[in-house]
């Protein structure tokens, strides 16, 4: 299951290096420059990406995210396009890890076994659904046993000892962990207690983990690759695309961005 | 025909889907609730500020002109808009503000559409000197300026929320989204019986006060309980309230009125359980408004309160039983009906309790065809003070045409 999340995890293992996963909205401004945009970040730097499906209501989302939703939507993205996107980019990063992050309620619209079918047959290795706790996701979690798509769960600063091994046992791929309290966003300051409680999630994880949320500069992107194996950056990527007015600048301010957010991380190692 | 509760769900309808953060104070709510519904102190405490704050128990007023005038209907008003505060929210907030104080959270946040559950959680949260702040739509803060400054006045923050529609699912998107960071310290007070668990059961016991006194008081006017019971589902809270009290008695007829808003052939109405389908929103599976790619579509109603996609999902279970039905009450008809409340009773409706007031027209006529009379008990879940100054624009023109009374 989930092999080229896997071979890429061990390729960062040994080479004793911190992944890389950017996450952009699909379809932000419009599709043709996603699939444009992600072999490029590769050779950039990124080690694999989150593919976010745009929603009417991302709760979890901050204002970056949620005008970068709303740009999608505005120019007509739907999943069942996010879906053929990713095939169609399939061919370019045969290799690189594409997980998809989308809401609950744009795969029920689907159907929990057309999504996951679809997912798996454009080359999805792993589905994130931030409004799905393990405790919801029985109906999904029963398809995607049949399919190579890593269900990925979360947990949060206030995900109690209980709750860690749950999601650790519940999920596949890797763990996310939400690196903040509160919504997507970057932050000029890193949680403080950011350190402690991965060590927690680490003495009991059998999977790698992922810190998402807050994360901006290569320092900070450095300082939780110390504790993890490897960031997500979300925001922040977005922000630096935002005051870009053309889709070339757009594209160039994104890939110097991964480039020195790599150079950040190379500089450090990761724990396991 | 029980409520079927089980890991927080009515039936399928339910659940918890939220993400990872507010996962832990979720369950450490429901232990809270757990511990305070058992606890004989909290009732008291919760009892002695429904009596004296709020002045309850409201009264079931027989409403005798409006009966004459429908016929074949002998319908009682349950007066909540006799409530502190103009609706019955307070019952929720002032219940769950005392939550809160157990749980040592010494800030309270919530999401409004009309306002009136701001105001009642501004009221509540003022009793206790709680810091409290509201998310309110920027389009709902156009329609509701007076329960903006009554907020205020209260001492709450009103914190105007610009995206998507600008309105309650919007205010509640962002309330959430607040919650996510700040739940170390702070209590989110939902309106209406919606949300994850243990939000939806918990609000319909708090609202079930309505339904219980109403038992009793029709017990006492009538000698026996009423044929059927009417309310406006927009949330769903002042219904589900009504109703559950009555769910085990069969026979008796669970009626709640959604917003038709310009009509179900339009996209322009609130109705989620007559048009809508079963997705997930705001934490709870339940029948939501959303389009083919799962995108939610906004709302509309002429009533703030009514204007949300989705519903209660101990409705979508009553529903899907058959133990409820639920009908629409277009824009037009509930201020007609709006105007014939004021007219007949001396009693000024919100607009959300005119969608109720309004279908009686249509049940009148379906218990005179059937050859019946029934007896109704109807929620007046508030009264129409906040609706005054939107109604006089819509009004006016047809008080100058029409003969008043």
């Amino acid at each position: 299951m989930g092999g080229r999340l896997e071979a890429c995890f061990d390729r960062l293992r040994t080479e004793g290096r911190a992944g890389l996963f950017p996450f952009i909205t699909a379809g932000d401004p419009d599709l043709d420059f996603t699939r444009e945009l992600l072999p490029l970040m590769t050779e950039a730097g990124a080690d694999g990406f989150e593919v976010g499906v745009p929603f009417s209501d991302p709760l979890a989302d901050g204002p970056t995210i949620q005008r970068s939703s709303m740009r999608s939507l505005a120019e007509g993205t739907r999943l069942s396009g996010v879906l053929e996107m990713v095939g169609d980019v399939r061919a370019d990063i045969p290799d690189t890890p594409l997980v998809l992050m989308t809401y609950y309620n744009p795969i029920i619209a689907m159907g929990l076994a057309e999504f996951v079918r679809g997912a798996s047959q454009v080359g999805a290795d792993a589905v994130i659904v931030p409004d799905l706790p393990p405790e919801e996701a029985d109906a999904l979690l029963g398809i995607m046993n049949d399919y190579p798509l890593d269900p990925v769960f979360m947990l949060a600063p206030t995900s109690t000892q209980e709750r860690i091994e749950l999601v650790n046992d519940a999920g596949g791929g890797f763990i996310y962990y939400v690196g903040q309290m509160g919504v997507t966003g970057a932050r000029d300051a890193l949680d403080s207690d950011l350190g402690a409680t991965l060590a927690r999630i680490n003495r009991v994880k059998n999977r790698p983990v992922l810190v998402g949320f807050g994360i901006k500069t290569p320092e900070q992107a450095a300082e939780v690759a110390g504790h993890a194996d490897g960031v997500i950056v979300g925001s922040a990527l977005i922000d630096v695309m935002e005051a870009q007015a053309s889709r070339e600048s757009k594209m160039r301010a994104a890939c110097d961005y991964i480039a020195s957010l790599r150079e950040g991380l190379d500089r450090s190692k990761t724990v396991s | 025909m029980s409520e079927l509760v089980s890991r927080g769900r009515f039936g399928r309808f339910g659940g918890r889907y939220v993400p990872e953060t507010l996962m832990p104070a979720l369950e450490e709510l429901e232990v809270a609730y757990e511990e305070a519904r058992s606890d004989p102190a909290y009732h008291e405490e919760l009892a002695d500020y429904l009596r004296e704050f709020v002045g309850r128990p409201t009264p079931l007023y027989l409403a005798e002109r409006l009966s004459d005038d429908l016929g074949v209907l002998r319908v009682y008003l349950k007066r909540e808009d006799l409530c502190h505060t103009g609706a019955h929210k307070i019952n929720n907030t002032l219940a769950q503000v005392l939550l809160a104080r157990r749980l040592g959270k010494t800030r309270i946040i919530a999401e409004t559409g009309a306002g009136q559950h701001g105001v009642a959680t501004a009221t509540a949260a003022a009793l206790f000197g709680l810091d409290c702040d509201i998310y309110m739509g920027e389009e709902d803060i156009g329609r509701q300026s007076l329960n903006v400054f009554r907020m205020r006045l209260l001492g709450a923050r009103v914190i105007p929320v610009t995206s998507g529609s600008k309105t309650l699912k919007d205010a509640t998107n962002e309330t959430l989204r607040d919650w996510t960071a700040s739940v170390r310290t702070t209590h989110y007070i939902i309106g209406s019986v919606v949300g994850p668990h243990p939000f939806p059961e918990m609000i319909r016991d708090f609202q079930s006060v309505i339904g219980r006194e109403a038992r009793e008081q029709i017990l006492e006017a009538e000698g026996r309980l009423p044929d059927a019971c009417v309310a406006c589902v927009g949330g769903g809270s002042n219904s589900i309230g009504l109703f559950h009290p009555f769910v085990e008695d069969e026979d008796i007829e669970l009626i709640g009125v959604e917003a038709g808003g310009r009509g179900l052939d339009t996209e322009e109405h609130g109705a989620s359980l007559s048009a809508g389908r079963v997705g997930v929103l705001h934490g709870c599976e339940t029948f939501l408004l959303y389009d083919d790619d799962g995108q939610i579509i906004p709302a509309h109603s002429v009533s703030a309160g009514l204007d949300y996609p989705g519903v209660g999902p101990e409705h979508s279970f009553l529903k899907d039983s058959g133990r409820a039905r639920y009908v629409t009450v277009e824009d037009h008809d509930a201020l007609k009906a709006f105007q014939k409340l004021s007219v007949l009773e001396g009693i000024i409706p919100a607009f959300e309790s005119a969608h109720a007031i309004s279908y009686l027209d249509r049940l009148a006529e379906e218990t005179r065809e059937a050859g019946g009379m029934k007896t109704v008990v109807l929620c007046l879940s508030g009264r129409g003070d906040k609706d005054v100054h939107q109604a006089e624009g819509f009004l006016s023109e047809m008080l100058d045409d029409e003969e008043v009374r």
